[in-house]
């Protein structure tokens, strides 16, 4: 079947198969592999995109429920070619080690920003605790977004 | 923390805290992982694994599958075009099963198909008749059972000789008197469950065929060319036509030095003759790599009573699981590093590893010494309460220094700071007690919102640790690293530099920079992608090696091409170019006697690296929940190439040796594992991870390169037994196996 998906602010078609999750085919049929696939049962969040402005796993939104919807993935964050603050911050921090976690973080950042632009350490924590990284002990990524949030 | 870098931070070179090169890609999502591969005509690849733990194969049927919609090839045992048998260390383990499968989720046959889900169809169809055998799953029975192996692969190595079944190794360090009685004696008994890696990116890769019989693969891996030297015998091609290339990897943490989809999708991709690309399910991740050995540990701890270790006697036994991989160097690890970084005169240390049907086991962050050391540590608490003795001073009245001799009688002739981390990690400030009310989630419990505080206790735990660098016991340990110098479009010189060595997120990509714009004294720099097909072998990114071994060869292959530069007056013109190669090997190591654990001549390590930790821990006795509230360390890293990439290897480390205390294991029933997810099996979050203080304790390492030594294992190896430490403090109970449970803290303690 057929679905057309706002990804990015660009219309995406596709020709997928029904029971395709939405990561699936942000991946492997709209080119847009920045959304990982670390646990495809929404423990991980490294698959965090926007749907509609909402923060969601990816792999447990089926593509065709995303038909005639908006999508921001990690692709999408990054402003007229400049990297999103919570972006650079990452880069600064030393927040990245082997980043497969790194996409979803980021959009989860970007969402929590959004919402609270002051996040106390507590809300920072919270915020991220739906997305799994096994390499950074997350200290260098609560310094990210501190720094995004102009804190540091 | 350190003093801050003072050389100019723009260049990047040793010693100064860069940007990761490979960070911006990351945080846009261009980084090419192994899952995200692509190729026209692609196929995916899937692999039907065993449902059984110990089981014949009786018969395959394929004949359902072949005919599916989308298929195009369905392979057994029968289509493996080589070698049946691979391993990393013994050839012990089937490509694909033939005679029988020793443990749940093992590989059995193969399905290439247009779609993944055609292809998990198509698997499905296909009938395997399995008779069930005797499981070996006790491992302190394994060696009274039939062998799960009938060929002894482990045999005729050089290790001690042990005729009983299903041992794959078994070790002895006789030291001194090992009979030596002290005036004080403690005694314990320690277990560990198994710990998985739970590195995020799953197994995944992308085979190519060339059209000329040979094949191009694009993998997430640890050690390209050992990938390679396994490979290419298997697809029964010269080594020359299969060519490994670095992917970009997502964690690996000893997870990736064993082979996973790389035969099966050049099986495939050959058969076929497409693209093929195989991406593990996390649950498949579950059984597509080995796992930290589980462990069962006796250790007696004989003092005199100033303090003074006299005699360690401790008995280890390692579950290695179906397969040995690299379960011959780890129980060496185990034992090696058993006593902790003490000098001591008299041990008996014994140590082995048993074949069974769990999950195989080989290496992880810690290898081996993250077992012992939760063990010594929690002896060495003990000690300290049966002596009326402040834990830290006994630590520091025992630390090992330079010119002392580890149980192996290798005399410490290198960096070995032990006093200096521990003085440092104790020194640092505990944070006071924070006051209730509080927000639940700065309690035990947390979101959960489990308690106001009641039934809270703190305690403060203390740890010492430490391993080897690089490998050991006579291993020709070596990096290679090519540098390409040539003139660009305006005349600047610019170094292509090639070096196999797999970044694993651990940062060596800068490591190699750093150290060539150091040699070189040149800005433009860059490192062409890691591959079989241009220079030789890296060695694996594994046993903190790679920091100082990458250094190393890139320092060797800059300094010959800087030396060719200057012969040629200093200059190149426009189409000349200097392209040299070298090798380093770090000093040559010995292997152990094999009857007493001695060494021979020499040292069976090159070198040896030491953290302390002091933890603080508040648990809920009443609920058995814990939060852990600060940690502090002090680690010895030789020299840090880039600090905040040390920083960040500690932090990380730490938070791995925290889950194994409180957290993570692979649960098995009868070999079968029953939490392959991580919604069963957890590993820390946000919520979970405390503030980690550390300081660098930088004392260089005379035979490394700048002073280095690696920083990527010692926070693992410490953090479990500190974490543990202060558990112990807080609840005081015994809390001997980890992960602790909710029900070993609050429930009533056995008889």
């Amino acid at each position: 079947m057929n679905i057309t998906v706002t990804v990015n602010g660009e219309p995406h078609q596709a020709e997928i198969w029904p029971g395709e999750s939405l990561l699936f085919a942000l991946r492997e049929r709209m080119g847009l592999p920045g959304s990982k696939n670390a646990c495809e049962q929404g423990e991980c969040g490294s698959c965090s995109v926007l749907l509609d402005g909402r923060l969601v796993c990816a792999c447990l939104v089926l593509a065709v429920q995303a038909d005639g919807h908006e999508v921001v993935t990690v692709e999408g964050v990054a402003e007229d070619g400049e990297l999103h603050r919570v972006q650079d911050a990452f880069v600064q921090t030393g927040a990245v080690q082997c980043g497969f976690c790194t996409p979803g973080l980021i959009v989860a950042a970007v969402d929590l920003l959004r919402h609270t632009p002051q996040p106390t350490d507590d809300d920072i924590r919270e915020a991220l605790s739906g997305n799994l990284c096994r390499c950074t002990g997350y200290a260098k990524i609560f310094d990210a977004v501190r720094l995004a949030a102009g804190q540091a | 923390m350190s003093a801050a870098p003072t050389r100019k931070l723009e260049l990047g070179r040793v010693g100064e805290a860069v940007k990761r090169v490979d960070a911006i890609p990351k945080v846009t999502g261009e980084f090419a992982y192994s899952s995200d591969l692509f190729a026209a005509g692609m196929l995916w690849g899937h692999t039907v694994r065993s449902p059984h733990a110990h089981a014949g194969v009786v018969s395959i049927d394929i004949s359902k599958a072949v005919g599916m919609a989308g298929v195009h090839a369905v392979l057994t045992h029968e289509d493996v075009p080589g070698d049946k048998r691979y391993g990393l260390e013994f050839a012990d383990q089937p490509v694909l099963a033939f005679d029988r499968v020793r443990y749940f989720g093992e590989p059995v046959a193969l399905v290439a198909a247009e779609h993944p889900e055609q292809a998990r169809r198509a698997a499905e169809a296909i009938e395997v008749e399995y008779e069930p055998l005797e499981l070996v799953v006790e491992p302190e029975r394994a060696a009274d059972q039939p062998a799960i192996h009938p060929q002894r692969w482990t045999e005729g190595h050089g290790y001690r000789d042990d005729p009983r079944a299903n041992v794959v190794r078994d070790m002895r360090i006789v030291r001194g008197d090992p009979d030596a009685e002290g005036e004080v004696s403690v005694e314990g008994y320690y277990e560990l469950g198994i710990q998985d890696q739970a590195f995020l990116g799953p197994e995944s890769g992308l085979a190519v065929p060339d059209g000329e019989g040979g094949v191009d693969i694009y993998v997430a891996t640890q050690w390209l060319h050992v990938d390679r030297d396994q490979v290419a015998p298997c697809l029964g091609l010269p080594k020359e036509q299969v060519r490994i290339h670095l992917a970009g990897v997502g964690g690996a943490f000893g997870g990736r030095e064993d082979l996973s989809m790389q035969v099966h999708g050049a099986m495939l991709a050959l058969h076929t003759n497409r693209p093929v690309k195989m991406v593990y399910t996390r649950e498949e991740s579950f059984f597509g790599h080995v796992h930290r050995h589980p462990a069962r540990i006796w250790a007696e701890h004989r003092a005199n009573r100033d303090g003074k270790l006299v005699n360690v006697r401790m008995r280890i036994l390692l579950d290695g699981g179906a397969y040995a991989s690299s379960s011959t160097a780890v129980t060496s690890n185990a034992a090696s590093f058993a006593v902790g970084p003490y000098a001591i005169e008299n041990a008996l240390i014994e140590s082995t590893c048993v074949y069974t049907n769990n999950p195989p086991c080989g290496a992880m962050r810690g290898f081996g010494a993250v077992q012992t050391c939760f063990a010594s540590e929690a002896q060495m608490d003990k000690l300290a309460a049966a002596l009326g003795m402040d834990p830290v001073e006994l630590r520091l009245r025992n630390a090992m220094a330079p010119g002392d001799a580890l149980p192996t009688g290798q005399k410490i002739t290198g960096s070995m700071p032990v006093a200096d981390v521990i003085r440092k990690a104790a020194a640092l400030p505990v944070p006071e007690p924070e006051e209730l009310p509080r927000d639940p989630i700065r309690l035990p419990g947390g979101a959960g919102n489990t308690t106001r505080g009641e039934g809270v206790r703190r305690g403060v735990g203390f740890a010492v640790g430490f391993k080897n660098i690089g490998y050991s016991e006579g291993f020709d340990d070596y990096t290679a690293a090519r540098v390409r110098l040539f003139a660009d479009a305006g005349g600047e010189l610019v170094a292509e530099i090639h070096c196999a060595a797999a970044e694993v997120g651990q940062g060596v990509t800068n490591v190699i920079l750093q150290t060539a714009r150091t040699e070189l004294e040149l800005e433009n720099v860059m490192l062409a992608p890691g591959t079989t097909a241009a220079v030789d072998s890296a060695g694996s990114a594994s046993a903190s090696r790679m920091t100082w071994m990458a250094a190393g060869a890139v320092q060797a292959a800059c300094r010959a091409v800087r030396d060719e530069l200057e012969r040629r007056g200093g200059t190149l013109g426009e189409g000349e170019e200097i392209d040299l190669e070298r090798i380093y090997r770090h000093p040559r190591t010995f292997p152990l006697d094999p009857e007493t654990g001695q060494v021979t001549e020499g040292r069976a390590h090159v070198a040896l690296a030491c953290a302390a930790m002091r933890v603080v821990v508040e648990v809920d006795v009443e609920l058995g929940l814990t939060r852990v509230v600060w940690i502090g360390t002090a680690q010895d890293v030789g020299k840090a190439v880039n600090p905040q990439a040390v920083y960040g290897q500690i932090e990380g480390g730490t938070a791995q040796g925290i889950g194994l205390a409180l957290m993570e294991e692979i649960q098995t029933r009868d070999g079968l594992i029953t939490n392959a997810s991580f919604t069963d099996y957890l590993i820390p979050t946000a919520l979970d991870m405390p503030p980690v203080d550390a300081e660098l304790v930088e004392d260089p390492e005379p035979d490394a390169p700048y002073g280095v030594k690696g920083v990527g294992e010692p926070p693992t190896v410490v953090s479990t037994a500190a974490v543990m430490s202060a558990m112990r403090a807080a609840t005081g109970r015994e809390l001997d196996r980890v992960p602790v449970k909710p029900d070993d803290i609050c429930l009533p303690e056995g008889p």
